[in-house]
């Protein structure tokens, strides 16, 4: 490799020896420009306009600008409205001004005695150029201002409510149950059983057991610590006491929110649904999604819905969309059978990143509600507290439904 | 680095009547052409590493998972074994890459080397006003240059095998991993990411480091231009790039502290155990007791300088072409009042619109809204930017320096990446393209192209002054059209990746397989020409460094004034010494653009010509 570049180097000074030689033959030096080569590249200037031009006809003939096909949501198409709007806008500047530019450049290009037109400034010009651009600028901010205020708005009331819960590397969703309410959460519940954190008086009673008695839990680290037959090195003792301390404080918070509890409140919590490796949407109904990360930021982006939403640690963010497309429907229009809609994570959050999404199914309102119908079986209460005798009876139908759905 | 300076001139080195020792002239030097030149060249060597970073992760979007010597040989068997990139070190690489590109080479090379070397000469004044601060901006710099780039290096939380004492050290493989923008809580819990250990503490070393000497570099500017003009060189007789390097200096001072408090809190929640940025967070099955912080704090923080910073980078280039493009299209600048007030307005703009890199994190929607007013209000002055630059080349009389090239081919990327912010700008639709390939189109064009066009065109057109020789002009026209078709064949296709979907700092676009092999097949297929366009355009730069060296040692030598320019540096002798000119200063008495002025004899007059009798000024 590094022989590859000496050689390289090599051969290319000897080269430029040879044209260091002809240089000196010849009557100009490096700063004054030939003009054949003035000419070849003002020139090149208008050919590389074409370049430019062409490949982006060519780029825009073959993809067009949506690549991922027409927008799944009533949201969404209000923004690809907006969208294709301001595209004709920009791509009128792009090609106005380069071609300009480009055609000056090769117009203008210095010709044996003629001498440059002495013109410095000229106000009405630069008036023009300032008031045009900003009425364009204000069509632009307050067309898209309205569309932003839609998009952002609160949701209907009746609109569905679903948690998305992110984490190193996939997506938890919750749907709210028959109350269409979301259980409250806290991150100091979550355990094996209870991956969201949910607060219900069961949960946050367990999660002190497990602080306090579970397996690293603070009884075992005072034991470790207080073992006088093993003799812990400094740096280990450092790290158990800073656990401790540490496992306390959430002790103590936890004792705390068990003594300000509202038990009648769990009930949202126990008819909450936990789904994974799918969610499964109900087409033109509206959706309320609420967002909550465990560890770092990740995005909930939904590039066919148009949607995008951050998810951040201890700080709770919202988005609303209705989807009006059925994945079969999609599906048509793509002409493309085995198309999903997806749902990716958009913010750097570690090695996986990439691979973290979760696949989601816009359903009609019938095998929705079918599918519905037999989680709602499984909800948090059935699953955090399992009954000897499985309940789920009712389960295969509702498989195949899905099933149907998926393929 | 320093060294390469010193062998530039070791033979064609005449006696001084102040002759100096070897360390004072080329090391430790407080002559701010030197200091200039000293900056170049760590900055190209920090673009060299950046651009190789960028061939090494591009090899791996184009054809992902397989196995390829080129990586192995720069990443060895640690970071991709049998030829294969890992994941982590696939974000190290895009980490390292963003950040060496935007505050290295285009904030400390660009700004650091042509405000150095033309603030005091086209000023009239014999240095900067602090010799002493100038070299410390410098040694600054070249300190926060080698930590950053020995962060690459990282491996068990130690570098070349040797260990730091204390916390300092002892976790983390590999260089930061959290993007450039190092957004906490991935860039503050080791438990995330690999790199987010030691790795991520010399990013922040290495930042606060550079910022301190971004700092002392731009007050020093700003007081030089403030204090030192010569007799006559009025702030409405200085070059356009004068005023770019002010305006640049002036929000360094005003933005850069932010960033260095955002990178102290992060520190002192990597190493203090407090919680300005992190709040109810478990990583993996551990609990941490953080509450209260806020990680959108540091993005507050972060695009609080991050956006002033696209203009830190942006307004030397915008600078050095008006002085180029004037020059060789011989006519005055188009609006030279204009363009001043179309920098002051994007300055002080650029302070309250950083909130547009948070459309979607949540933030209040209102909020949102002001954000996208003020935003567009840049299209303003940019626009009248453009426009001033064209009507400089209309009727002009152009001559195609290599330069030159590089100047116009800045002015196109500056219209083709500024209308696509204004997409970007408008939060409705910022959602359905917020951090896709959209946005890395967007700015890279804008900013990356522009900035490095500029770049070039300010070497091309300032190396006789910086080495009193000549680069060759045949090679400089090779290098310039390989690496603007090469960088079109780069950034203008990921427009198309970005407008169908794919979000940017994917290690792997073969996911798109599982739901939808339309846009699988497309962003495969782009991925693979984007690649190919990028390698083309690396190996053009390498007839660049060709160029450069070869020039410093063996260039023909350089006439007192090679471009028939305006400017009082090309007033003083081509063998560099201090104080720059040998007797008095040059007294100033009409503008910089004073080309092809009726009834002038030739179509030039230098700033230091007193005006003719009955001639008018401007």
């Amino acid at each position: 490799m590094i022989l590859i570049v000496v050689i390289g180097a090599i051969a290319l000074s000897q080269l430029v020896r040879v044209y260091e030689l002809t240089a000196k033959l010849r009557k100009h030096g490096e700063h004054e420009i030939p003009t054949r080569d003035n000419y070849l590249n003002s020139k090149l200037m208008l050919a590389f306009m074409l370049f430019q031009f062409g490949g982006f006809i060519y780029l825009m003939m073959k993809y067009g600008w949506t690549g991922r096909g027409p927008a799944a949501s009533v949201q969404g198409e209000a923004t690809d409205w907006l969208l294709n709007l301001n595209f004709v806008i920009i791509i009128a500047i792009f090609f106005f001004t380069n071609f300009l530019l480009f055609y000056f450049s090769y117009k203008y290009v210095k010709k044996p005695g003629v001498k440059a037109y002495y013109y410095p400034h000229n106000n009405k010009l630069e008036m023009l150029w300032t008031v045009v651009p900003a009425a364009v600028l204000a069509v632009i901010i307050i067309l898209g201002l309205r569309t932003w205020n839609e998009v952002t708005s609160a949701s209907p009331k009746d609109a569905i409510q679903v948690e998305l819960y992110s984490k190193q590397f996939d997506w938890t969703a919750r749907y709210s149950g028959g109350d269409n309410t979301l259980g409250k959460t806290d991150y100091k519940l979550i355990l094996g059983n209870n991956e969201l954190g949910l607060i219900t008086l069961a949960t946050i009673d367990s999660s002190i057991l497990a602080m306090r008695q579970g397996p690293g839990g603070i009884s075992d680290i005072k034991k470790l610590l207080n073992n006088r037959d093993t003799v812990l090195t400094d740096s280990l003792t450092a790290v158990l006491r800073k656990d401790l301390g540490s496992k306390e404080r959430l002790l103590r918070l936890l004792t705390q929110m068990k003594s300000t509890h509202n038990a009648s409140l769990d009930k949202h919590a126990y008819d909450d649904i936990i789904q994974k490796d799918t969610l499964y949407l109900c087409v033109n109904k509206p959706y309320e999604f609420s967002f909550r990360s465990k560890d770092v930021i990740h995005s909930a982006y939904f590039p066919h819905f148009r949607a995008q939403m951050n998810t951040v640690p201890g700080y709770g963010t919202r988005m609303k969309f209705t989807p009006n497309k059925t994945t079969a429907e999609m599906r048509t229009i793509k002409n493309l059978p085995t198309f999903n809609y997806v749902l990716m994570c958009n913010k750097i959050c570690g090695g996986a990143h990439y691979k973290m999404k979760l696949m989601v199914v816009v359903l009609e309102e019938a095998e929705y509600n079918a599918w519905m119908k037999g989680r709602a079986a499984k909800n948090f209460k059935a699953t955090y507290f399992p009954s000897p005798v499985d309940p789920a009876a009712n389960d295969k139908p509702v498989k195949d439904t899905v099933k149907t759905a998926m393929n | 680095m320093a060294s390469a300076a010193h062998d530039v001139h070791s033979h064609d080195h005449h006696d001084h009547h102040h002759e100096e020792s070897f360390v004072s002239k080329y090391i430790f030097s407080q002559d701010h052409k030197m200091i200039g030149k000293q900056f170049l060249i760590t900055a190209v060597f920090m673009g060299l590493v950046a651009m190789l970073l960028s061939i090494l992760f591009r090899i791996q979007l184009a054809w992902p998972g397989e196995s390829s010597d080129f990586l192995n040989f720069f990443l060895g068997d640690q970071w991709a074994p049998e030829g294969v990139l890992k994941e982590d070190m696939y974000l190290g690489l895009v980490t390292i890459h963003g950040t060496i590109m935007v505050f290295f080479l285009l904030t400390g090379g660009l700004s650091g080397t042509f405000s150095n070397i033309l603030i005091p000469l086209q000023l009239g004044a014999r240095d900067m006003a602090s010799g002493f601060l100038n070299m410390l901006s410098y040694w600054f710099f070249l300190l926060s240059s080698l930590i950053m780039f020995l962060s690459l290096f990282v491996m068990n939380g130690s570098i070349f095998g040797i260990d730091f004492p204390g916390d300092w050290g002892t976790i983390g493989n590999g260089p930061a991993m959290a993007g450039w923008t190092v957004y906490p809580p991935l860039s503050a819990l080791p438990q995330a990411v690999s790199g987010s250990g030691f790795g991520m503490t010399l990013w922040l070393v290495s930042m606060a480091i550079f910022i301190a000497g971004s700092l002392i570099g731009s007050l020093n500017y700003i007081v030089t231009v403030l204090n030192l003009r010569t007799t006559g060189m009025t702030m409405t007789r200085m070059p356009l790039t004068i005023w770019a390097f002010f305006v640049t200096a002036i929000l360094g001072v005003l933005s850069f502290p932010v960033l260095l408090s955002a990178a102290l809190l992060l520190i002192m929640d990597r190493m203090a155990g407090t919680s300005f940025y992190l709040s109810d967070i478990m990583v993996g099955s551990e609990m941490l007791t953080n509450h209260g912080g806020s990680p959108l704090l540091f993005q507050h923080l972060f695009w609080f300088l991050g956006h002033p910073e696209v203009y830190i980078v942006l307004l030397p280039a915008l600078g050095l072409s008006s002085e180029i493009i004037a020059t060789n299209a011989r006519k005055p600048i188009f609006g030279y009042k204009a363009m001043i007030g179309s920098i002051l307005a994007i300055g002080f703009l650029s302070f309250i619109v950083w909130g547009h890199h948070m459309f979607i994190t949540g933030m209040n929607p209102f909020l949102g809204s002001v954000f996208v007013f003020t935003t567009l209000l840049i299209a303003i002055p940019s626009a009248v930017k453009v426009f001033n630059y064209i009507t400089t080349l209309w009727r002009g009389s152009i001559v195609y320096t290599p330069a030159m090239l590089f100047a116009i081919a800045l002015v196109s990327t500056f219209i083709t990446g500024g209308v696509t912010g204004i997409i970007l700008a408008d939060s409705a639709l910022d959602i359905a393209i917020h951090d896709t390939y959209f946005v890395v189109a967007h700015f890279h064009i804008v900013m990356g192209m522009s900035a490095v066009f500029g770049m070039f065109a300010g070497v091309y057109h300032w190396f006789p002054k910086m080495y009193g020789r000549m680069m060759n002009n045949r090679m400089g026209y090779a290098h310039f059209w390989i690496t603007i078709v090469g960088a079109y064949g780069v950034f203008f296709p990921m427009h198309f990746v970005g407008l169908a979907g794919a979000p940017r700092r994917y290690y792997d676009y073969s996911v798109y397989g599982e739901f939808d092999t339309e846009s699988f097949n497309m962003i495969m297929d782009l991925n693979v020409v984007i690649t190919v366009f990028a390698i083309i355009a690396a190996l053009g730069q390498l007839i660049f460094l060709f160029n450069f060296f070869y020039s410093i040692y063996r260039g023909p030598a350089a006439p007192q004034n090679p471009w028939k320019s305006n400017t009082l540096e090309w007033t003083t002798p081509v063998e560099h010494m201090h104080g720059n000119w040998p007797g008095s200063l040059p007294v100033v008495h009409r503008w910089p653009y004073d080309y092809s002025k009726p009834g002038a004899a030739d179509d030039f007059i230098p700033q230091d010509v007193p005006l003719a009798e009955g001639e008018v000024e401007h």
